[in-house]
Formats: C-alpha cells, structure tokens, sequence
C-alpha cells in the first residue's frame, strides 16, 4: 500500500477527469473527512484517511483490498477504470427524492453540480444489451446531455435513474439526431454486468 | 438407496426406452417368481400424504374401470379370506405375512429392479396403496373410505387389461399382482370387523422383527453388487411409523422381552435409510430432537427454503425495492416483523440474481437466519468491527449498512478464493468503510486488536443447511465434528482476545454457526465462558429456541439460556445457533487445571466446591430419572461411579 507517484496521479486523474471534468477536488476534499488514492498491487484504492491507518496494519501480503477500488494500471502502465468506481462518479442521489435520513454510502459531495458531468439515458428494450458487454446503439438510446463532445466519457444510465456503467461517445449529440438506428453511439467501456460476468478479476 | 435430494433425478418418470425393450425378460420372470414388493425409486411424499398427481390418476382410473373392478373384486374376496383374516394392518402385512411370503418379498425387489422404468411404475403402484393405507393412518387407523378400498382392485384390475398406458411399462404385471394381493388382505380385513377395534390390534402387533430378519435385510443390500437392491421405502415409511407410535406410549404398546434399545436401534436404521443419512448423524440427531420434533426436521432437511433477499438500505428502500422488483415479476413479501430489511421472493420470472436492481447493488441475496447474527451484534456508528470469517460477506454488507458506511470495518477471511465474493459484493453493494484481509482468524490480536465488536462466523459441520448441502447427510463423522469444535473454540478466544473491554459503546462478541451440533455450539460458549473473562447477555432476538443448559452428561453454565437455536422445521430458515458476549476485562484468567467438563469451579477456592457436588448431584439424578428410559442401565451405573470418584479429589 503506497501513494501513487507523480506520473500515476497524472494518469488517474487524467482518466477521472474524462468523466467528471474538473470536480476531482470533490472526489478528495470531502465533508465527511480527507480521501485519498493509494495503490496496491496494481490497483488503485480509494479511502478516507482513518480507513488508511486500518488498513496500513494489516500485513501487505494478506491485504487484499481497502476502499473502493477506482481501476487498476495495466503492465504498460495505463490506467484503466473499473465499474467499481461508478458509485462516485455516478452519484445516485436521485433529484426529488428527498430521503428523511442522509444517504449514506459513496454519496455525492455535498455541492449541488452533479460530478458526472455527461450523462446518456438507455432505454429499458437495450438495457440487458448493455449489461453483457455490448455498445450502445442509436435504437437503444433514450436521452443524452447536449453539448456531448465526441470521444467524451460519458456514464450510462438507464431510464430510472439507475448507474449502469460508463462509456465513450462515439458521436457528438448533433451527429447522434442524423445517425442512423443501428449505428453505435457509446462506446461500452464497463458495466454492472461485470459483477456477474468478471467476478473474479474484480479483485 | 433411500431419498436422496436430487434434482437431476427427479425428472425420470415413467419408463425408460430400455424397459420396454426387456419386456419379454419381466413378463417370463413373472411367471417363476410369485410377487413381491417392488423397491422405490421415487422420493416419497411426506408421510401419510399422496401427491396430488397421484390422487387425481387414482381417481380418474377408478371412475373408469367400475365394472371390470367388481367382476375382479368377486373373484378375490372369494379366494383370499383365509389370509385376510389374520388381522394385520396394510403396509405391515408385507413383512409381518408368514415365513414364505417374506422370502418372495426380496426375490420380487431382484426383479424389479433390473430395470429403471420398472422401478419408477412399482412406487407409483405403491404410491397408490399407500394411498390406502396411508388414508386410513390419517383418518381412523384402520377405517378407510369403501371408495379407496374399491380403488385399488381396481386400478389392479385395469392394469391388467390394458399394458400400453400413458407411462407405465408392460412390466405392471407383476407389480399388479403384488398389489393385488395387499389389497385383498386390506379387503379382507374390512369385511372383518369395526375398524377401532382392528385400530388397536395393529398397534399391538407391530412386530419388532428379529435381529435375524434384520440381518437378512442387511444381507440382501450387500449381497449383489451386480445388482443393487435398495430397501424397500414404503415398508421402512410404515415401520418408522409403527414404531414411532409404540416408541410414544412404551409401557403400553411395548412388546414382551424387547427393550426398547432393539425399537431404537431399528428406527435409526429404517431413519437413516429411509433419509439417507448416515447411522452417526443420526444418533446425534435423536440425541438432540425429541422423536416427533425428528420427523419434522429431517422432513424440513428434504425441502429447500425460500429465498430471501435483503434490501441495501447504502441505496435505496425496501419500499422501493419491492415496487421495482414487483414490476419485473418478482412475487414477494415483507420477511416478517423482526426484519426492516428483509423479504422473501415466492416466485419470479427473471433469474433473482441477475436483474438490474441486483447489479445495481440494491439488494443481496441472503439467507434469512443470516440477518440475525449481524442484528444481535447491533454496530453503532462510528465503531470498529472486525469480522472473522467473511466470506461471502452478506454479513458484512449489513454491518456495513447499519453504520452507514461510517467507522471501519475489518472483513476477515482464511480463503483468498472466497474473498474474492466478498470483495465483489462489498463494491457492488457499495461499502466503502471495509477493509479486506486474507489471515488466518486465529491470528488476530497479533494482526490487528482492539476492536468494538467482533463477529465470528465459524466455519462449521454444516448441519443446519442439509436442504442446501445434502451431502452432509452422509460425510460428516466424529472426527469432522471434533475438528470443527476445536477451530471453533481457538477461534472464539481469538475472537474475544481481539475485543477492547474498555470500550465506550461496545465490547461485544457474537459467536454464530450454522450447525445444530452440541458440540460446535453449546460447548463452545461453555469453553470461551470459561476461559476468558467474558459473560452471555441477551442477543435481543426475541424469537428462536433457548440454547441447552444441560445435554446428556454435560452441564453448561446457566446463563446458556440466552443463547438462540434456530431451526428449518419451526422457524423456516436455516439451522443456526447465535450466542453473544459481553466482554467485562481485558485481563486474560491464568490457565485452569480443571479437566472435567462438570467441574466448573477452579481448584483455588474450597468452599464453593464443597457445597457445589451435592447439588450438582441432585441435579444429576433429576435429569437421569428423565432420561431413565432412554439409557441402559450400564450408563446409569457408569454415571453413578464417576460421581462417586469424582467427589474424593475435590474434598
């Protein structure tokens, strides 16, 4: 367990910042106490700073995670995002909602600006299509948020509000109007479907 | 042999492309071999009740055949009153018949079954004389409907006419016959006379047969390995049920010169046959249960038990849940009024663990008598919790979510495979205040101390949970209990020692299994209570059956009582056993010297010990007068003995 170096939090940040633009000081300053980012294995966690004094304990050969993992570095050294980050990049408090007791879990911080910034809606029909794996087509589509640049990391959700992973738009919203129903519109990158299908890489 | 809960095997019905090919062997074999009972394949119905299927055949092919059922009954009340009138009861009478009759009985199982499909149309014959018998067990002993009665020669009857059926073999033959001959008796008795009074006859003459006929039995498994022939289980049914009744009301029913050891012996046979378990889980288990309460649960072990989910409450409502698994076609309902969180899904046309709401982390699928363990142990927020054994961390996730996500939790475990679940189950649930370790819980304190609560959840014999793991039934042994309870007992001192007594809001240790055994439960919280200076307080389950206080020869420490046994017969989940501690120091007592289970005072202070025999005595004898019928007299006299050695050392 160890912080990441310079060269690691440029690419994890660089990574988070594909989907929740420039809000990644709310990721780590957070009411509830200072988060941070280490790395273990491979794989980098993120947890508050009293988590850490825990987990610093446990001998380094038996921990096996701390946190919530955000993604994991490749051997070549990039940074690839799991599902296991969608909690915080995809804040669930859903708008009127109005729960009488704090959400409590990987909630939102408390600022009103949503951290995702880019949103796309499937529709119920495409749902189970996106949960095992496949891209996102034009017929699938429901809503997406204007102003969606190409290549932009988006988060999927489907139509009740629910996280269902994240993407890249392969077209700008413009080009999604003219596009035809079965070209692809996001690109799937990871899904809840995962904790089904890949159980046993998530660790 | 016996019944097995296997779910491949249920599917066979009818008979196979091989029996009709071998019909000419059965109908030649007919002729030599007068007719015996067939053996079951087919897992039975509970007892005393038919399957619906077979009520409703049974009763189409009686309003069928009337006519040539009367012409057939004639014919048989005329030939077969000298048998009928020898006053036995139905099922019995295929065992307690005289001499050759008996010797026909295994010959017929051999013919049988040498083929499956045969197999499958005997119990289904059978099924349908049970029906009878079985009809007049449930309503008079004895009496039954003329209707039933005129059921089965029928149905013989018809049989015999018309060998091509929807399922059934042309095999029938021989199983008709059989059949046909039960029912002549059961016939015969009837025109006999007033049923009550044929009610106590049979109660009366259930015959314990002899250890030779027993042996014979025996012989007759092992015999042909070539050709394996299984007990017949509509006999064994009627035997375990026979003998449970005079085993009720011994003085009365019992026969001369046979203890009620032989009863017992032959019912555990006929149990562990009829269920498939072995004869050492048995015994374990009549040791436990009263005999009534037996039946229950080794019927409850045949049946699975509804699945249960628990909300996430880290994402949304119960509530909530509910409505958006409704509109997928889930059939659902609160758990019950002990439980904010829990429910119980009936029926469901999407596969439970793959819908959205589940990997949106809206909910876990849990076994009911797992929620209770993590409700006893009550975590506040802001607390530190260590679970020792976490896998495949439903209990963690609940921790987690009564303390919503704030404080920490250390999730534990011995497996690096199973944490693997955990860990997935944890992030989809989103839990964000675990830690994850892969250490032996033996090695806590040393590893990490100084928690709030702990909760062990030990590895265990698995004895509560036969319906999800039937071959419990069968690989556990004496040894594998042992084992068990010894990692059990190293673990809870770990569990207790990794505690801060000191601490503001807790101290708490909850020790739980998922096992029925004494040994791995009651034992345990003995040993800990004895070891360490911790105390039982109340889980805050106001529901569930109090842990022993005493068990066989054992004494265990009174306040037991707030222990909590759960059962699959009484309360629908898993068997489990939840007992929590109250730590009151951090100090660890020197090491007794007491070996003795019984003796719980330590050899330092003289005046309790003196004063403590006598009334342990007392309640010795007590509890033997009870159990005065149940154990042998070399027991009883072995018990004495030791007391009276025991005494002299401690004076």
């Amino acid at each position: 367990m160890r912080p990441l170096t310079e060269a690691e939090t440029r690419a994890v940040f660089e990574k988070l910042g594909k989907y929740i633009g420039e809000n990644i000081q709310l990721l780590v300053d957070r009411p509830d106490g200072t988060y941070c980012f280490r790395l273990h294995r491979d794989r980098v966690y993120y947890l508050s700073e009293k988590l850490l004094k825990l987990a610093a304990s446990v001998p380094r050969e038996s921990l096996v995670a701390a946190g919530s993992c955000f993604g994991k570095f490749t051997k070549s050294q990039k940074f690839r995002l799991s599902v296991t980050a969608l909690d915080f990049l995809a804040p669930y408090a859903k708008v009127g909602h109005g729960p009488e007791r704090p959400r409590a879990g990987p909630a939102a911080p408390l600022s009103a600006a949503p951290l995702s910034q880019y949103k796309v809606w499937v529709k119920p029909g495409s749902e189970q299509s996106f949960l095992y794996g496949n891209h996102v087509l034009k017929s699938g589509l429901g809503r997406v948020t204007e102003s969606t640049a190409q290549y932009q990391g988006v988060v999927v959700y489907s139509m009740a509000d629910v996280p269902l992973g994240f993407g890249v738009a392969a077209k700008s919203t413009q080009e999604c109007r003219k596009v035809d129903p079965l070209a692809i519109v996001v690109f799937h990158q990871a899904d809840v479907g995962e904790y089904v299908r890949n159980e046993d890489t998530l660790t | 042999m016996g019944r097995k809960l296997d779910p491949t095997r249920k599917e066979k019905r009818g008979p196979g492309r091989k029996a009709r090919k071998q019909r000419g062997a059965e109908v030649e074999l007919a002729r030599f071999l007068p007719p015996g009972k067939c053996g079951l394949d087919r897992p039975a119905a509970a007892p005393g009740r038919l399957r619906p299927s077979d009520r409703r055949v049974s009763s189409r092919r009686a309003g069928e055949r009337q006519e040539e059922a009367l012409q057939s009954r004639q014919k048989e009340a005329a030939g077969q009153t000298a048998r009928g009138r020898s006053g036995f009861s139905d099922g019995n009478s295929k065992w307690l018949a005289p001499a050759k009759a008996k010797k026909t009985q295994p010959k017929g199982n051999h013919v049988e079954l040498s083929s499956d499909g045969e197999v499958e149309e005997g119990s289904w014959e059978m099924e349908e004389e049970e029906d009878g018998s079985s009809e007049e067990m449930v309503d008079d002993y004895g009496a039954s409907s003329s209707e039933e009665e005129e059921l089965l020669p029928i149905e013989k009857a018809a049989l015999k006419q018309k060998p091509d059926r929807e399922g059934l073999s042309e095999d029938d033959s021989e199983e008709e016959e059989e059949a046909e001959e039960a029912s002549k008796q059961k016939m015969g008795q009837k025109e006999e006379g007033p049923d009550l009074q044929l009610n106590l006859d049979i109660d009366e003459q259930f015959k314990l047969p002899t250890s030779e006929e027993i042996e014979k039995e025996d012989i007759l498994f092992i015999c042909d390995i070539h050709k394996p022939c299984p007990p017949d289980l509509h006999v064994i049914h009627q035997r375990i049920q026979g003998n449970m009744e005079v085993l009720q009301d011994f003085g009365v029913k019992r026969e001369e010169g046979r203890s009620r050891q032989e009863y017992l012996a032959l019912l555990r046979r006929d149990m562990a046959a009829y269920y498939s378990y072995s004869d050492f889980l048995l015994t374990k288990l009549m040791d436990i249960f009263p005999l009534p309460e037996l039946i229950n649960f080794l019927e409850a072990n045949e049946v699975p038990r509804p699945v249960t989910i628990r909300t996430n409450t880290l994402k949304t409502r119960r509530r909530d849940l509910a409505q958006a698994l409704i509109n997928r076609g889930v059939n659902l309902d609160p758990l019950g009024k002990w439980s904010k969180t829990g429910l119980v899904i009936y029926d469901s046309t999407v596969p439970i663990g793959a819908t959205p709401e589940y990997l949106a982390g809206h909910y876990m699928l849990q076994g009911a008598s797992s929620l209770l363990p993590v409700m006893a142990l009550a975590p506040q927020e802001n607390e530190r919790i260590l679970d020792m054994c976490c896998a495949p961390g439903g209990k963690t996730s609940y921790i987690a979510q009564l303390m919503k996500n704030t404080g920490m939790i250390l999730a534990n475990d011995s497996s690096a495979e199973r944490l693997r679940s955990v860990v997935g189950n944890l992030h989809r649930l989103g839990v964000t205040n675990a830690v994850v370790s892969n250490c032996d819980g033996r090695q806590f304190p040393k590893v990490l101390g100084g928690f709030d609560r702990v909760l062990l959840d030990a590895p265990c014999s698995g004895t509560g949970v036969i319906s999800k793991d039937p071959a419990v039934k069968t690989n556990k042994d004496e040894k594998d209990i042992q084992r068990c309870a010894h990692l059990q007992k190293e673990l809870i001192l770990s569990a207790i020692d990794s505690v801060n007594a000191a601490s503001e809001t807790g101290g708490y240790i909850v020790y739980c299994t998922c096992s029925i055994m004494v040994e791995e439960n009651e034992c345990v919280v003995d040993y800990a209570l004895k070891k360490r200076n911790v105390r039982l307080v109340a889980t805050g389950l106001d529901f569930g059956k109090e842990g022993f206080t005493r068990f066989k020869d054992r004494r265990f420490h009174p306040s037991l009582k707030s222990t909590r046994r759960f059962y699959p017969h009484t309360h629908n989940m898993d068997g489990f056993f939840i007992a929590k501690f109250k730590k009151f120091s951090n100090a660890i007592p020197q090491a007794q010297k007491e070996p003795a289970v019984e003796a719980a005072a330590p050899s330092a202070v003289p005046d309790p010990i003196i004063s403590e025999p006598p009334p342990k005595k007392k309640k010795l004898e007590e509890s033997k007068a009870d159990k005065e019928q149940k154990l042998p007299q070399p027991a009883l006299k072995k018990k004495r003995s030791l007391q009276a050695q025991r005494r002299p050392l401690k004076a």
